[in-house]
């Protein structure tokens, strides 16, 4: 099961949950399995960077994921 | 730590191809465009921070004889909110708002109205005898006053996001963000020594040289060439699509030498006007800022208000820390609130923290990007603190870093666990300085401090063509603002195994080459220097091909050596290698031309951490700061070119200095910006500075097939912290607000 970490800032879309464990091939099906526990949450989370076992994906969409993979959302990088 | 490669290109230092041109005042900068017919476009700016617009009466402008269009926000399609997209982000009604004003003006320099005409002069004359209404309101003009309770509001529908539930009431709080981790409480409790500091940054402008220009031309089919420039022609066609409601196919945007962005070109501004115009007159028009308008219109970074408090064991292990960060977004929502709070304890493991940011409208300019967005701001107030704290403890500032440093494995704030990087080396490499070691001069002061930026990746487009004889010619999409034609050369000369001298690159325009995100973020070496590496691996595989079927042999039996196709070890084949050029000269015969391509969304871009070293002097007299002497230490992953990741951080050092000793937006209580020109706001020149030394620590970056790091955000991190511990060390006292310009430090001093 992949851990999933949102941030604060999305708690309100997460019910308040922080964390949790999601069984998940790859990217896209870790967003459907978080849509199904949290509702209308893949159209933002979609918006997000993820970080995935500490690699950082501005647009993830097919990564793979390993049964002890960490995600981590997090807002979108700029850069000047 | 990696193994050192034995590159025979990278890692060189040629004259850069573009080099020349720039010299001897060949190249073609924004304003450089000339058509047959072109008229000059002007803008009208409203002269009060906070107005409504009653009416804008155009009429007496269009009745001038040689103007040939005028035009307000009435004149553009109605502003639909939606996703910009691209590298910044931000919304489409927020950006269309900033580039003409419809219903209000949100501050002073604020676009309300613009003229085509015949001259320059005859535009400007236009600008004055069109009519506006307004109906004055209050300018909210600091951060205090957009949070007060009942803070006049910018925007009566902007209701504060990310809060647990939506508010009541609108607010000139556009956002919150929070970050945190373990328990803070007992970390603070758990603490020796807690230190605590408030620190207050004003505005602050790039300052690039060259002035925002365009020249856009629509011809009779509605079909528009820009030409302009920018750090990012193809977001720039996106975003001028989103504005005018234009097919994204009739637009061809073309980037010009750029003289300097830093984050500031990210920005659509004229580009909309001048096509709107355009279409309405006919003939091509072109239209340049002043500086006076590049200040008052164009996107600084924000001015900040920053609170942190930091604990730490008598060994300086650190145990909790918390930040609270206000950034002024200017006129509409979007400052870099969020990646000025991942940053702030980035380079450090802490088990306990929190941090809070804000994103505050003010009646000022919106802000745009400027370099490492936000990190200076919110890594300055870390940075003083840490000073603070190893002065309680009363140890070596870079052994308190070093005890806490982060490294591969450390979960960074931000969530992810942090894969190879450079924090500890560039601390040692510190540490060991003859900057550092050396005495400090008398009556002097020494500060350090530490800088990081997160860099990205995301899309790059490239092609390789293989010319008839061999030589090879790159073609990408973005503009070259720090050196990164040589850099692609050498990557493409790298991979292909010839000399640098055989490859060119040109930065292709919207439709000559396939999209690519801004130069901007660090990406471009890094991205589309992927890009191009993978369009020259295609070459290599098309070559090997080609060599099989002129030998007879099946392609895994052909290998690519030092810009040649070999046999195979243990292949039977007695055959001279082929080289690029006798490949390409057997093209027609073997398939045709040559042309290598690769497009892709890179990831993996790899954070870069930085160490500074700055002696100050004080002029008691007078309280002016000089710098005497300035080393940057920064890991590059793998420079590509030494002597541009050398220029970056000697340029990022000297606009971080720059910040931290004179460079503020001063506005009256209008809100009227009264230092709008180079001789009032004062960035720094060559004599103000020390020879900036430089030290280049290489851990290469394990995602990118030569190690690069983006360098050229994280230089201008470090800067500010590092001269306001300097300035502390030297004055005796910690003086909390940049700039160190003459007159605060004397007031301070006179204070003590």
């Amino acid at each position: 099961m992949a851990k999933v970490e949102v941030p604060d800032h999305l708690l309100t879309l997460t019910g308040g949950e922080r964390e949790v464990e999601v069984s998940a091939n790859n990217f896209r099906e870790l967003l459907i399995a978080l849509e199904e526990r949290w509702p209308e949450s893949s159209v933002v989370l979609a918006k997000c960077a993820v970080a995935i076992d500490g690699q950082i994906y501005q647009d993830a969409f097919l990564e793979p994921l390993r049964p002890d993979s960490e995600v981590f959302f997090m807002q979108r990088i700029e850069g000047g | 730590m990696a193994e050192a490669v034995d590159y025979k290109v990278i890692g060189t230092s040629p004259v850069r191809p573009d080099g020349v041109d720039k010299v001897t005042g060949r190249a073609q900068y924004g304003a450089d465009m000339n058509l047959p017919n072109m008229i000059y476009g002007k803008v009208l700016r409203s002269p009060h921070a906070h107005a409504r617009i009653k009416s804008v009466d155009l009429s007496r402008a269009l009745a001038m004889p040689g103007v040939y269009a005028a035009i307000s926000g009435a004149d553009f399609p109605e502003a639909q909110h939606g996703e910009i997209g691209g590298e910044g982000g931000g919304d489409v009604a927020d950006l269309a708002k900033n580039i003409m004003a419809r219903d209000k003006v949100l501050y002073h320099g604020h676009a309300v109205a613009a003229v085509a005409a015949r001259s320059v002069q005859l535009a400007e004359a236009a600008l004055e005898v069109i009519d506006v209404e307004y109906e004055l309101l209050p300018p909210v003009l600091d951060l205090d006053a957009a949070m007060a309770v009942d803070a006049t509001l910018l925007d009566e529908n902007c209701f504060t996001k990310n809060l647990p539930e939506k508010p009541d009431k609108p607010s000139n709080i556009a956002a919150v963000m929070q970050l945190a981790r373990g328990d803070v409480e007992a970390g603070f409790a758990d603490a020796d020594v807690i230190v605590e500091g408030e620190y207050r940054i004003p505005m602050a402008h790039q300052g690039y040289i060259e002035p925002h220009a365009c020249t856009a031309s629509v011809n009779e089919g509605g079909q528009a060439t820009v030409w302009c420039c920018t750090q990012g022609h193809f977001e720039f066609r996106a975003m001028a699509s989103k504005v005018l409601n234009m097919n994204i196919a009739d637009l061809k945007f073309i980037a010009s030498e750029i003289g300097g962005g830093f984050g500031g070109k990210t920005v659509l501004y004229l580009e909309p006007l001048a096509i709107l115009m355009s279409q309405k007159s006919h003939r091509p028009v072109k239209m340049t800022m002043t500086r006076e308008e590049v200040f008052r219109a164009t996107g600084p970074t924000s001015g900040t208000h920053c609170k942190v408090k930091v604990g730490a064991k008598k060994d300086g292990t650190l145990t909790a820390a918390t930040a609270w960060l206000a950034y002024e977004a200017g006129a509409f929502a979007g400052a870099p609130m969020g990646p000025g709070a991942m940053s702030i304890f980035a380079p450090y493991a802490l088990d306990n923290f929190h941090i809070e940011a804000l994103d505050v409208l003010v009646n000022k300019p919106k802000v745009a990007a400027y370099r490492a967005p936000g990190a200076p701001q919110s890594m300055h107030a870390m940075e003083c603190a840490l000073d603070d704290l190893a002065r309680e403890l009363g140890m070596d500032p870079i052994d308190l870093r070093m005890k806490n440093a982060a490294e591969e494995g450390t979960q960074a704030p931000y969530g992810p666990k942090f894969p190879a990087i450079g924090f500890k080396a560039c601390l040692e490499a510190a540490k060991k300085h003859p900057h550092y070691t050396r005495p400090v001069p008398e009556g002097a002061g020494r500060g350090v401090a530490a800088g990081f930026w997160f860099n990205v990746g995301m899309q790059s487009s490239a092609e390789v063509h293989i010319n008839e004889n061999g030589t090879v010619t790159v073609v990408e999409g973005n503009p070259d603002i720090g050196g990164s034609r040589a850099s692609m050369c050498l990557m493409a000369a790298e991979t292909l195994g010839v000399t640098y001298d055989q490859v060119r690159t040109l930065i292709g325009d919207t439709e000559s080459t396939g999209f690519s995100n801004v130069t901007g973020g660090s990406r471009t070496t890094f991205a589309t220097g992927m890009a191009v590496i993978q369009a020259c691996e295609d070459i290599i595989a098309q070559c090997k091909a080609r060599a099989a079927a002129t030998w007879g042999v099946d392609e895994d039996q052909v290998e690519w050596e030092d810009g040649q196709a070999v046999p195979a070890p243990g292949v039977n084949a007695d055959v001279k290698p082929l080289s690029l050029a006798d490949i390409a000269a057997k093209a027609a015969r073997t398939g045709g031309p040559l042309l290598g391509r690769a497009s892709l969304n890179a990831q993996g871009a790899g954070a870069s951490f930085a160490v500074n070293i700055a002696d100050v002097r004080i002029d008691r007299d007078t309280g002016k700061v000089d710098v005497l002497s300035y080393t940057a230490i920064q890991d590059a992953g793998k420079a590509i070119h030494p002597a541009y990741v050398e220029g970056q951080m000697q340029g990022g050092a000297a606009q971080g200095i720059g910040w931290a000793l004179n460079e503020e937006y001063i506005f009256n209580a209008d809100g009227v910006m009264e230092n709008a020109g180079f001789l009032d706001y004062r960035i720094p020149v060559a004599s103000d500075l020390p020879m900036i030394d430089t030290q280049i620590i290489e851990v290469p970056n394990p995602s990118h097939p030569y190690g690069v790091r983006g360098v050229g955000e994280t230089p201008i991190v470090a800067p500010l912290a590092v001269i306001a511990n300097a300035v502390r060390d030297a004055a005796g006292q910690r003086i909390n607000d940049l700039p160190f310009s003459p007159p605060r430090v004397l007031a301070a001093l006179d204070n003590a």
